[in-house]
């Protein structure tokens, strides 16, 4: 037994101790339920041992699964003996014929919270950081170990329910509320609390295993509440859309295991399990969410032999809307922050986008006023270049202009130290061609945050041709400090992330030249997983931004930001005055006091169709596109991982998580399915769906993204 | 075979809620009632009846246990006359009819009761619920919506407006009331009697005559709740080219919940000349169809077609219309869609303002289009209802 130890006391109160020896966190895995199978046997087998105090030698009781160990990609039947293994390591303990008790003296998530289920009795540590939940749903997975089955039982359906599909973690006092564990005792009393219980003689037996149990919705559909209830969280569940499996695996998982005798129930639950755990789904979404994520926080980007850095003053460069966003998180993050525009009040108006976002933190209790108040005051709203002296780093966030953002970065340079950095926050022009305008062409870096910057995780990092490793790596050390998500992608005109953003409005943009019902445009978007229609969002974003970019574009040598469908119902709709939201209406209306609308005249300029495609053609659409262009972002060595490419279009524009990202999406249809349908998709729609030869040779080597990625300086770079 | 149609019978319909008057009687006593109506109008020998079929949507409770055989016992029929219970939800009653002439001109039997019986103020919606609407797998898999929200998909997708439904409704308020009035009715009509014998309920009671668009305009829609609550999502996955649902559905243009029963004598020639009955219509084809379940209520068009086509016949022979009100917006589709015209539908009202016994409308509907052909000495009437799930029933009859 590697990790946990097994503790005897006089008064025949075992204390049976989780403590990874490779981890900082207990979490459960093939080596911990080897383990504890056989510190449940010896516990069984010792005539001394009278009870057992289950806790943790680690700050939390326990995290859940090991997702590294889940994401290696299970077969069903793997899966299902997987789950029964964890099944049977739980039914150990409830019939091992002495008493367990959980001395919860952390947070006890997932796996970590059905071993406490599993115990006779919980006790969870008073302390708001001792969260308990079943979070699988978050990552397309259900607790399979009887935390479905358990949680229905004690709590009732509702509350399982709630909780399971939600995956919302309780603390302590709503835990007791909800009567998922049985006592809350401070943290020094813990262990006490688990004797005194043990010392009242409990029956180790648990009530499903009393002879003579029913189970709790043994009437099952004859009761038409219950029967109703279930109707409605089918059709919530249906909100979340038609593409993620997990939900309906968790309420049929409570619904069918309600019904049955205990162990019956379990053998459903480890099936649904399986059945989650062996689809790409799950793993996408925790190879993406988790393991890809975490690694690039953890700087899986950052190139070695550079000593950590630090920021201790930025100059944010233009208090617009980014520039002020930036300047928050900066200033939250113990930064400070020099925000520089042309005239002060427009700085301070860049400043009051702190107060005003602290002060909606500060209402909801969030956040104390004096933390606020120090936030503020670490920003220091200016028009003097000057002030920039002594930053270590610069985000220029000024308008999308070469003119402008060369004048701005000269001007800088004039003050800031020979060893700042310069990151531009450009979401288009080339970084290499902006780093013309500096003086140091090595400290010279795109940093691309995405809007509104306090809500969105990730941050594109652009090499130019000249930027340095070191600079590359300070960088990322800057956006480790903000607490976001990085990416590393090299220039190109609209690096990575608004390059194949593109792809997605423009094709909807497409559809409609075609005479596809806008609803349907919307709808397929939705119905994919993006959060909103490609038209809505050209209403936000207005049209004019991506035709702009695009012409921009267009004189340039070797342009290949071009747009195949849909330039043109942009140009008309700006011609008609119907740009935007902004400009009072777009595709769609605002009536006051209304939700939107679809525009009532569009149809005129655009009809309609009378034979319209299948909606799984038009889902498929949006995500090719998208999917295909990363990909030649790959070929051309813009982006250098699939984690990078996966990230970036999860956290930078709403891809679906589901998919795990464009590159996981190829990986999920099959990289030969996808090119053969691909080419299909280029007879009927165009070249943007064409695959390169570069990738048809992917699909006839059978080489997935993931898996066998060859090694980056083997590649071609464009 | 032919399948004559001898008689038929229904009980008035009473409010389906606690203070209805057929609130205190069961279910299986309106059945009784009505059997000894049969037997007594008739002078009728039971023996000579092989099988009686009365269905209901909730087959469950006071109403299950094949509640058939039950009534024809507690009637005093002979012993030997046979019972079933069927459920094909909203259609049951016009399905029960279907079975019993299917069976007589299969050769099967001679003569037989079909019909259905339910008290929606004893049992509750929703008793029998199922897989189909409960089972989360079924109920996400096959994108179930309730019926409600079904009506206002319709209404959205053939851009019928809240006025346009609320006009369908007072139109069938008016035509009830004057059916009433003129008491085209009569002759179907069995008063329904308590415990002690004394008639409790002789006349349709959820009807509001006089009903006007204002009255309609106040009602707030009433399956907009359910829209918001996952289904309008559900309806979208199906159906993309809805932007919003158009709630336009309310208690006053959808069908009344009621308690009720209705039963149809059918018979064959030989049946009718033992019995020394004379035959009043005969029915001449019958069909069931499914159609797709999210929008739930749209089969009556195809199942009409099919009837028709079965029976050689186009829509323009049929001389009268009777198509369930179960929502306005499933007859107004039905008319647009057959090119109908509302003169010749629900010509004596409907659901709308006399409401919908669910098990037992089917049958109430044969007996009120034969007693109108009779009226207006017209010949062809055809039947239909849409039913849960995208199902939907066809019968049509013709005099002799």
């Amino acid at each position: 037994m590697r990790h946990m130890k097994i503790e005897k006391a006089a008064d025949g109160f075992a204390t049976l101790i989780l403590d990874n020896a490779d981890e900082s966190m207990n979490i459960v895995n093939d080596a911990f339920i080897a383990d504890m199978a056989e510190a449940t046997a010896a516990i069984a087998a010792d005539d001394s041992i009278k009870g057992v105090i289950l806790t943790s030698a680690k700050k939390a009781f326990m995290a859940g699964a090991d997702l590294k160990q889940l994401v290696r990609g299970y077969s069903k039947q793997e899966a299902y003996a997987f789950s029964q293994k964890a099944t049977q390591m739980h039914r150990a303990m409830e019939m091992s014929g002495k008493p367990w008790v959980a001395a919860i003296n952390g947070l006890a998530l997932g796996g970590g919270f059905e071993l406490a289920l599993a115990c006779h009795y919980r006790i969870l540590v008073d302390d708001a950081k001792a969260v308990v939940g079943l979070p699988e749903v978050n990552v397309g997975l259900l607790p399979g170990s009887g935390g479905t089955v358990r949680l229905g039982i004690i709590a009732g359906m509702k509350t399982a329910l709630d909780l399971l599909l939600s995956g919302r973690t309780v603390a302590p006092a709503e835990a007791l509320k909800l009567k998922i564990v049985d006592e809350v005792a401070p943290g020094d009393a813990l262990i006490d609390h688990a004797r005194a219980w043990l010392a009242t003689g409990p029956a180790p037996v648990k009530p499903w295993d009393v002879k003579g149990w029913v189970p709790p919705q043994k009437k099952g559909m004859t009761v038409p509440e219950d029967a109703l209830a279930y109707t409605l969280a089918a059709a919530n569940i249906a909100k979340k859309g038609y593409n993620t499996p997990a939900p309906l695996a968790i309420l049929s998982c409570v619904f069918e295991g309600l019904q049955l005798p205990f162990d019956k129930a379990l053998t459903v639950e480890g099936k649904y399990f399986a059945k989650l755990l062996s689809d790409p789904v799950a793993t996408n979404i925790i190879r993406t969410s988790f393991i890809s994520k975490q690694a690039a926080e953890k700087g899986a980007r950052r190139p070695a032999g550079v000593a950590k850095s630090e920021v201790k003053k930025v100059g944010v460069l233009g208090a617009g809307m980014m520039g002020a966003g930036i300047a928050y998180v900066s200033a939250s993050a113990g930064i400070e922050v020099v925000l520089l525009d042309r005239d002060v009040p427009t700085a301070q108006k860049g400043k009051d986008y702190s107060v005003k976002v602290q002060g909606k933190l500060v209402e909801k209790g969030k956040l104390t006023q004096a933390r606020a108040d120090e936030v503020l005051g670490r920003i220091t709203p200016t028009d003097d270049y000057a002030l920039l002296d002594g930053c270590d780093m610069i985000v220029e966030a000024v308008f999308e202009d070469i003119g402008i953002k060369a004048d701005t970065t000269r001007k800088a340079e004039t003050v800031i130290p020979p060893s700042a950095i310069f990151g531009s926050n450009t979401s288009t022009l080339p970084i290499s061609q902006l780093a013309q305008a500096s003086s140091r062409p090595d400290k010279y870096i795109g940093t691309h945050f995405f809007s509104p910057v306090d809500r969105m995780g990730l941050v594109e990092v652009i090499r130019g041709k000249q930027t340095s490793d070191e600079t590359l790596a300070r960088t990322l050390d800057f956006i480790a400090q903000l607490r976001k998500t990085p990416i590393v992608v090299n220039d190109s005109r609209g690096f990575y992330t608004s390059r194949v953003f593109r792809m997605f409005i423009f094709e909807g943009v497409a559809m409609v030249e075609e005479g596809i019902d806008p609803a349907r445009i919307e709808n397929a978007a939705k119905a994919a997983g993006f959060p909103t229609g490609p038209l809505a969002l050209l209403d936000e974003v207005t049209m004019e931004l991506p035709v702009k970019i695009v012409d921009d574009a267009a004189g340039t040598e070797g342009n290949t930001y071009t747009i195949e469908s849909g330039l043109p119902v942009l140009r008309k709709m700006i011609g008609m005055g119907r740009g935007s939201r902004k400009a009072g209406g777009g595709f769609y209306d605002y009536p006051q006091g209304g939700s939107k609308r679809i525009w009532k005249g569009l149809a005129e300029h655009f009809p309609v169709a009378a034979q319209q495609p299948d909606q799984d053609e038009l889902k498929q659409r949006f995500l090719y596109a998208q999917a295909m262009e990363t990909a030649r972002c790959l070929e051309e060595g813009v982006l250098e991982t699939p984690q990078d490419a996966d990230l970036g279009a999860v956290y930078g524009w709403g891809f679906p998580l589901w998919t795990g990202g464009t590159i996981s999406y190829i990986d999920t249809v099959g990289i030969e399915n996808f090119v053969a349908r691909a080419d299909q998709l280029a007879m009927k729609f165009g070249d943007r769906f064409l695959p390169s030869a570069w990738l048809r040779n992917k699909a006839q080597r059978r080489e997935p993204f993931y898996g066998e990625a060859a090694p980056i300086k083997e590649r071609e770079m464009a | 075979m032919e399948a004559y149609i001898y008689d038929h019978v229904r009980t008035p319909r009473g409010k389906g809620r606690p203070d209805g008057a057929l609130h205190e009687i069961p279910s299986v006593q309106m059945a009784t009632q009505l059997l000894q109506a049969v037997r007594e109008r008739n002078a009728l020998d039971t023996a000579l009846l092989d099988d009686v079929i009365i269905g209901m949507a909730q087959p469950v409770g006071e109403q299950g246990g094949v509640l058939a055989r039950a009534a024809v016992l507690q009637a005093g029929y002979a012993q030997t006359v046979g019972g079933q219970q069927i459920h094909r939800f909203c259609a049951t009653g016009l399905d029960a009819v279907n079975l019993i002439s299917a069976q007589i001109h299969s050769g099967m039997i001679q003569a037989g009761i079909g019909g259905g019986v339910e008290s929606m103020s004893r049992t509750v919606m929703g008793y029998d619920s199922g897989a189909w609407t409960a089972d989360p797998t079924i109920a996400y898999t096959n994108h179930y919506a309730p019926q409600g929200i079904g009506a206002d998909l319709i209404a959205t997708l053939d851009g019928f407006s809240r006025e346009d439904v609320d006009a369908f409704a007072v139109e069938s308020q008016n035509r009830a009331a004057q059916a009433w009035a003129e008491g085209r009715f009569k002759g179907a009509i069995v008063p329904v009697k308590d415990v002690l014998g004394d008639v409790i309920l002789d006349h349709d009671e959820h009807m509001r005559p006089g009903t006007t668009l204002d009255n309609l305009a106040k009602l707030k829609p009433s399956f907009e709740g359910f829209g918001k609550a996952g289904f309008e999502a559900v309806v979208k996955d199906r159906y993309p080219q809805i932007e919003e649902l158009n709630y336009v559905h309310h208690g006053g243009n959808s069908s009344g919940i009621v308690d009720g029963a209705g039963l149809v004598l059918i018979g064959s020639k030989e049946f009718g000349e033992k019995a020394g009955l004379k035959p009043r219509g005969r029915v001449r084809a019958y069909a069931n169809i499914g159609s797709e379940p999210t929008i739930m209520l749209s089969a009556p068009t195809a199942v009409c077609q099919k009837a028709l086509r079965s029976a050689g016949m186009s829509k323009d022979d049929i001389d009268l219309w009777e198509l369930n009100e179960a929502f306005a917006s499933v007859v107004m589709r039905f008319m647009k869609e057959m090119d109908v015209p509302h003169d010749r539908m629900n010509v004596n009202g409907g659901a709308i303002a006399m409401g919908h016994p669910l098990g037992a409308t089917g049958a109430m509907l044969v007996g009120t289009v034969l007693d109108e052909l009779e009226r207006r000495d017209l010949n062809t009437g055809a039947i239909s209802l849409c039913a849960a799930n995208g199902l939907g029933t066809a019968c049509i009859i013709e005099r002799v």
